[in-house]
C-alpha cells in the first residue's frame, strides 16, 4: 500500500464565497452560486450566466484579467489553508497548481491604437508589466514568491482536471521523499468574453440564461450544459509523520491518485467508458482499497449530456449495481475549469469530516437511465473514503481518493 | 529540487527544426553550422523558420483540421521520437509529459477587430461572428498532449506544464524521477514551439526581451531570435533497454527571484555528478542579457554548443532541444559525457548531465 499524504490545511473561493466553510455551509444548504454575468457585456451571447467572484479592481469594460483574477483568487485559498495549518510564507515545499493558459486579453490587445500587429509590437514593447502578466508562468511565479515555495513551481495544465493533476504532482513529489510538503491548488478565471464566446460556440456552454441558479443541472433529463466558474482550492499536503512531528491538526488524507489518457476525441470520451473506468480504478488502486471501500463519489458532473451519461456508466461499471452515492458540486459552484480539482477534493475532504454529502441540486428531473442515487439534498453519511473525478477537455483524465483523518 | 536518479536511458529522439527533421539532419549540426534564418517576414526580428515537413503522412486529415502548426509540429515530432526508440507497441502505456505554451490564434481575425476599434459590444459581436469553433482546441495548451494522445494513440497518463523555458526543464525532471522511482516504466517527455507567431512577438517584445536587427551569435547577441522546433525524448529504465542512446544521470532545477540566480546555478552545478575531462557543455541560453550573463557564469567556461545559435530558442522547446542534441553528442560518439544548462529568459534555472552507456 502506498503511503498515505496528510491535508493539514483547506483553502478555497468560489462563487459562494471566501473560506472553506463557508462554502461548505452554503453547499450542504444547497445554494447555487450561478447569476448573471455584470463585469462584461454579454449581448448577443449564447450564455450569460456563471459562477463570478467579482473582485475589487474590476471595471466596467475593463475586468482583471484571467491571469491576474486567477492569482489573486489562488493567493486568498492558499493563504487560508496555509494558516490553518499553522504555517507561513516561506513555505519548505513546492507548490504544484492548475492553472489555466492565458494571453494578453481585448481591452489591452486593442488599448494600444493600433491596426496591425506588427504596429501593436512596436507600441507595446518594453511593457514590462503585462508580460509578467501573461506569460504562461507569470501568475503561477508570483504565488511561488508571495509563500517563498520552493524549487520551481510545477503549473499544471491538464484542462478540467489541472486541480487533480497538481494534487498528483504533489502528492508523487512526497512519495519519492524530494519534500515533506507541498501546495497543491488550482485557480481558475478564464471567464473573459472570448473564452465565453469560444466555449459557447463549442455548444458546451448551458443557455438556461433566464434561470441561472437552475442552469447547472448534472444528472438531469434536462441538462444542457456546463456553467463556467471562477474559483480555487488548495491543499496542504505533508508527510503523515511530519505532521504529527510538528503537532499539526490532520484534516484528512490524500490516499491515493490515478490517471489514464483517453485516446478516442478531444472532447468526448471513448464509448466503452475505458479511459475513464481506468482513471477511478487506478486511483482506489494507487489508494490501496478496493471499491467497496469508496463511500462517495464525487463526481465530475459537468451538466453536459455527454459527459453526466458517461461518468454513470463507467461508475456503474465500476462499482456494479450498488454504487455509492454520487453528487456533483458543480451544481452550485459551476465548473471551476483549472481549479475543479482541488476545489473538490477539498469538498470530498469537508464531506468525511462532517460526515455529510453535499448535494447535486436542481434534480427535479433526474435522468432515470443513469441509476444513480445522486444525493438531491444534503444527508448525514457514514463513510471514510471518497472518490474525486476530474475528466479534462483532450481525454486528460484523473482521479483522486481521499479519505477520513 | 533535486531528485538523485537511478539510471534512466534516453532511448528515441524526436526532433524537427528549420534544418529538417531527424538524427542524421541534427548530428550533422554538432560541429557547429550556419544557421536558417528569415530576416524579413517579421523584420526588425529575424527567425529560425519553420520547414516544410510532411505532417500529412503522420496526421490523418481530420486530425490536421483540428489543429494548426503549433501542434502538428509537436505532434509530429512525438511521433518520431516513438519511432526512433521503436516504441509504436508500447504507446498503450507510455506516459506523456509535455511542456506548452499555447496555439495560434486567428491573426487576420485579431487585426480586422483591431482595425475597427469596436466598442465593447461590437468587439463581441466580431467575435461571435468570426471565430472558429475548432480554433479554441487548436490554442489550448494541454491539447498539444492531447493531440499527440489522439493520433499516436498514447494512452498511459497525459501532463503538461506551463512556464517557459523552465517548464522545459521541469517535465523532463518530473519524467525521470518518475522512470527512476518505478512510478512509470515509459515515458515521452518534450515540447514544440512555432516561431513564425505574431502573437508571440507581442508576448516577448512586451518584455523587451527580443533581438532586433542582423542575426548574431550567442553570446554576441543580446536578445532572443526564436526558432521553430520539437523535441521529444522517451525515456526506459536503463536496466530493460538494449542499446540506449544515452544515460540521463541527472537532472536538477530550480526557480527563484532574479536576484538569487547566480547562487541557484552555483548550487545547481555544485550538485551534479562530477565532469570528467572532455565533458561537452550544451548550452539552452535564451540571449537574454541577465539571464545568459549568469548561466555561462557559473558553468565557468565557453559552452560547446548553443543550441540557439543552431535552431533559434524555442522557449518550452529549448531545454529538450539541449538535451535532445547531448544525446545525439553520445550516441555519435562525440563526447562520453554531456552537462546541459538552461537559464529561463525571466526564471528558472536548470541542469542536466548525460552519460555514454556502460
Amino acid at each position: 500500500m502506498n503511503q498515505r499524504i496528510a491535508v493539514t490545511g483547506i483553502g478555497m473561493v468560489t462563487a459562494l464565497g471566501f473560506g472553506a466553510e463557508a462554502n461548505w455551509a452554503a453547499l450542504a444548504a444547497g445554494k447555487s452560486g450561478i447569476r448573471q454575468i455584470t463585469r462584461f457585456d454579454v449581448t448577443g451571447m449564447r450564455a450569460t450566466i456563471a459562477g463570478c467572484v467579482d473582485l475589487p479592481g474590476d471595471e466596467p469594460g475593463i475586468p482583471l484579467s484571467v491571469s491576474l483574477r486567477a492569482e489573486r483568487l489562488g493567493e486568498a485559498a492558499i493563504a487560508e489553508a496555509l494558516a490553518q495549518a499553522g504555517l507561513a510564507a516561506p513555505f519548505d515545499g513546492p507548490l504544484c497548481i492548475g492553472m489555466p493558459p492565458v494571453e494578453i486579453e481585448w481591452p489591452h490587445r486593442g488599448s494600444f491604437g493600433a491596426s496591425r500587429y506588427p504596429d501593436l509590437i512596436e507600441a507595446a514593447t518594453g511593457n514590462h508589466a503585462l508580460y509578467e502578466e501573461y506569460l504562461f508562468g507569470g501568475a503561477a511565479t508570483h504565488l511561488a514568491e508571495r509563500f517563498g515555495t520552493k524549487g520551481v513551481p510545477q503549473t499544471v495544465t491538464t484542462a478540467c482536471a489541472s486541480g487533480a493533476s497538481a494534487i498528483q504532482l504533489a502528492l508523487e513529489a512526497i512519495r519519492r521523499g524530494e519534500t515533506k510538503m507541498a501546495i497543491a491548488a488550482g485557480s481558475e478565471a478564464s471567464l473573459q468574453p472570448e473564452t465565453l464566446i469560444r466555449f459557447g460556440l463549442l455548444q458546451a456552454l448551458s443557455t438556461r440564461n433566464d434561470a441561472p441558479e437552475a442552469a447547472s443541472r448534472p444528472f438531469s433529463l434536462t441538462r444542457d450544459g456546463f456553467v463556467m466558474a471562477d474559483g480555487a482550492g488548495a491543499l496542504i499536503l505533508e508527510d503523515e509523520h511530519h505532521a504529527r512531528a510538528r503537532g499539526a491538526t490532520i484534516l484528512g488524507y490524500v490516499l491515493g491518485a490515478g490517471e489514464a489518457a483517453d485516446t478516442f476525441h478531444r472532447t468526448r470520451s471513448s464509448p466503452d467508458g475505458a479511459a475513464i473506468i481506468r482513471c477511478m480504478a487506478r486511483a482506489i488502486e494507487d489508494a490501496g482499497l478496493t471499491p467497496a471501500d469508496i463511500g462517495y463519489v464525487n463526481a465530475h458532473g459537468t451538466s453536459t449530456p455527454e459527459n453526466d451519461k458517461m461518468e454513470a456508466m463507467a461508475t456503474r461499471a465500476l462499482f456494479g449495481d450498488a454504487p455509492p452515492p454520487v453528487s456533483s458540486t458543480k451544481s452550485m459552484i459551476g465548473h471551476t475549469l483549472s481549479a475543479a480539482g482541488a476545489i473538490e477534493a477539498a469538498i470530498c475532504l469537508l464531506a468525511l469530516r462532517h460526515q455529510a454529502l453535499p448535494p447535486t441540486i436542481n434534480q427535479d428531473d433526474v435522468d432515470p437511465e443513469l441509476g444513480l442515487d445522486t444525493v438531491p439534498v444534503s444527508r448525514p453519511h457514514f463513510f471514510r473514503a471518497a472518490l474525486s473525478n476530474s475528466f479534462g477537455f483532450g481525454g486528460q483524465n484523473v482521479s483522486v481518493v481521499l479519505g477520513a483523518a | 529540487m533535486q531528485a538523485a536518479l537511478k539510471p534512466v536511458a534516453i532511448t528515441g529522439l524526436g526532433m524537427a527544426s528549420s534544418h529538417g527533421e531527424g538524427r542524421a539532419v541534427h548530428a550533422a549540426l554538432l560541429g557547429g553550422a550556419a544557421p536558417i534564418l528569415d530576416e524579413a517576414r517579421f523584420a526588425p526580428y529575424p527567425f529560425h523558420p519553420l520547414p516544410p515537413l510532411p505532417f500529412d503522412k503522420a496526421i490523418p486529415r481530420r486530425e490536421m483540421r483540428q489543429m494548426e502548426n503549433w501542434q502538428r509540429l509537436g505532434v509530429y515530432g512525438a511521433g518520431l521520437a516513438i519511432e526512433d526508440g521503436g516504441l509504436r507497441a508500447r504507446v498503450g502505456e507510455m506516459d506523456l509529459i509535455v511542456s506548452a505554451g499555447g496555439g495560434e490564434r486567428d491573426w487576420a481575425l485579431d487585426e480586422q477587430i483591431m482595425a475597427a476599434n469596436p466598442d465593447e459590444a461590437q468587439r463581441h459581436r466580431m467575435l461571435m461572428d468570426g471565430l472558429r469553433p475548432t480554433l479554441f482546441l487548436a490554442q489550448l495548451s494541454n491539447l498539444l498532449a492531447g493531440s499527440i494522445s489522439i493520433v499516436h494513440s498514447v494512452g498511459g497518463s497525459s501532463r503538461t506544464l506551463l512556464g517557459e523555458e523552465i517548464a522545459g526543464a521541469e517535465a523532463v525532471r518530473i519524467a525521470a524521477a518518475r522512470i527512476a522511482t518505478g512510478s512509470s516504466g515509459l515515458s515521452l517527455v518534450g515540447s514544440a514551439f512555432v516561431a513564425e507567431r505574431p502573437e508571440l512577438l507581442l508576448l516577448y517584445a512586451m518584455g523587451g526581451v527580443l533581438h532586433r536587427g542582423a542575426w548574431l551569435p550567442l553570446p554576441a547577441r543580446q536578445g532572443i531570435v526564436f526558432g521553430s522546433a520539437a523535441a521529444f525524448l522517451t525515456l526506459e529504465p536503463a536496466s530493460g533497454t538494449n542499446n540506449p542512446l544515452a544515460i540521463l544521470r541527472h537532472v536538477g532545477t530550480d526557480q527563484g527571484p532574479p536576484a538569487g540566480r547566480p547562487a541557484r546555478l552555483a548550487a545547481l552545478i555544485a550538485a551534479t555528478p562530477p565532469r570528467r575531462a572532455g565533458c561537452m557543455v550544451i548550452s539552452t541560453a535564451s540571449g537574454v542579457r541577465d539571464a545568459t550573463r549568469d548561466e555561462l557564469a557559473a558553468i565557468g567556461a565557453t559552452p560547446d554548443l548553443f543550441t540557439a545559435d543552431l535552431l533559434g530558442h524555442s522557449v518550452e522547446a529549448a531545454f529538450p532541444v539541449g538535451l535532445a542534441f547531448a544525446a545525439l553528442a553520445i550516441a555519435e560518439g562525440r563526447a562520453e559525457q554531456v552537462l546541459v544548462t538552461g537559464t529561463g529568459q525571466w526564471r528558472g534555472e536548470a541542469v542536466a548531465l548525460l552519460e555514454k552507456p556502460a
